[in-house]
């Protein structure tokens, strides 16, 4: 809405084309979505199964093949559609060009560290315990 | 960053009050946005008192009777007073809507009028369009056909054909829903908003149309279509009953059809 501008309204509109993308992303946080919808349920319930329970009672659980699979497909799906979402916030409202593109890539280190970080938490409780 | 408050030079302050004329029998008090651009001022909220004995039912009825017997400079927009040319699309007790179609005694209180939000105003309720405009024309809002046309007849349509622009024809471009819609405010000027997404999904569905794949390479996009977040707003506000976000929804199950 630059008034300012002597382009035509349709060259702004135009602006550089179409990015012919976007519906990866939209699909993709759908699946997460999809897949973190019993994954959640099974994992808050698990949770306050285990509440007050001793390290070993923890480590016997998760040391069950399955629950360390379910567990690592919690993490990594959440922080997945976690990246997801936040990517959409930034862009809806952070215009600020350098603001923008830097708080996009600290978005995609962040949720790839700390759900690495939680995966190999979960692998570390697996294996050794 | 998203702009959450008004702009120093946007903020609207208190205005002049036309007290109802001596005599009246069914005084109704209207508050009405009003913008000077000649002025240099801020906007302002003058107040109205209309007498609805001598009025016609509908909110436009009220403006247009302000312009003729209490203040000429009040400015709007308004053609067909019937609901079917958008061009009296307002902000009216906090809802974009006609003001043709916008009935008084549905109003409870003062009736407050604004221009629809988030656009610049040019003077009073009347808001620059020209984006919005740019962005109907950006969809190429006409068939394309690849095939020549018969030369005896028109192009045939099936019923059922027919049936899917049902919903969709009946827009009427008076820009209420895009200018309800925070994805459309936050990103206006990318986001191509619900009225130009439906009309785009209305030549999508269009069985007589032969670009459907390079209609769909266009909207294809980040912020032209996925920043609709189905906030609802559109189909909520929609002074026709039609549903924006539906024919959204469907032009991205389009776009996932095609890559499944």
């Amino acid at each position: 809405m630059s008034e300012h501008s002597l382009r035509t309204a349709l060259g702004r509109v135009s602006g550089l084309g179409s990015a012919k993308d976007g519906t990866q992303h939209w699909w993709q946080q759908r699946l997460s979505a999809l897949a973190l919808l019993p994954l959640a349920v099974w994992f808050a319930l698990s949770v306050a199964g285990l509440a007050g329970a001793e390290h070993a009672q923890v480590k016997a659980w998760v040391a069950s093949p399955v629950v360390a699979v379910l567990l690592l497909l919690f993490v990594l799906s959440g922080f997945y559609h976690l990246r997801l979402g936040l990517q959409v916030v930034i862009e809806d409202y952070v215009h600020a060009p350098g603001a923008k593109l830097a708080l996009l890539v600290l978005n995609v280190f962040a949720c790839a560290g700390v759900g690495l970080a939680a995966a190999v938490a979960v692998l570390s409780l697996h294996f050794r315990g | 960053m998203a702009e959450f408050k008004l702009p120093a030079n946007s903020k609207v302050a208190a205005g002049k009050t036309h007290p109802a004329p001596a005599g009246a029998s069914k005084p109704r008090r209207f508050q009405v946005y009003r913008y000077d651009p000649d002025g240099g001022g801020n906007p302002q909220l003058d107040t109205y008192e209309v007498d609805l004995a001598s009025c016609g039912s509908m909110v436009l009825d009220a403006l247009i009777k302000i312009k003729n017997e209490t203040d000429p400079t009040l400015t709007f927009r308004r053609s067909c007073r019937e609901g079917v040319c958008g061009s009296c699309a307002m902000n009216i007790d906090g809802t974009n809507t006609l003001a043709c179609t916008r009935a008084i005694d549905d109003v409870a209180g003062d009736v407050k009028i604004y221009p629809l939000p988030h656009l610049p105003v040019i003077k009073d309720l009347v808001p620059d369009l020209s984006t919005f405009y740019a962005q109907y024309a950006s969809i190429k809002p006409y068939l394309q056909s690849k095939s020549p046309a018969p030369p005896d007849r028109e192009r045939l349509q099936s019923h059922a054909d027919r049936k899917k622009l049902d919903g969709l024809y009946e827009c009427i471009l008076c820009a209420c829903c895009s200018t309800a819609c925070p994805s459309y405010w936050w990103n206006g000027d990318r986001y191509l908003g619900p009225a130009v997404l439906l009309q785009a999904y209305r030549w999508l569905i269009d069985s007589r149309d032969e670009t459907t794949g390079e209609r769909l390479d266009e909207l294809e996009d980040p912020f032209r279509l996925y920043r609709c977040h189905t906030i609802m707003n559109c189909a909520k506000t929609c002074p026709k009953g039609l549903n924006p976000a539906k024919a959204i929804a469907e032009t991205k199950k389009m776009l996932l059809q095609r890559r499944l």
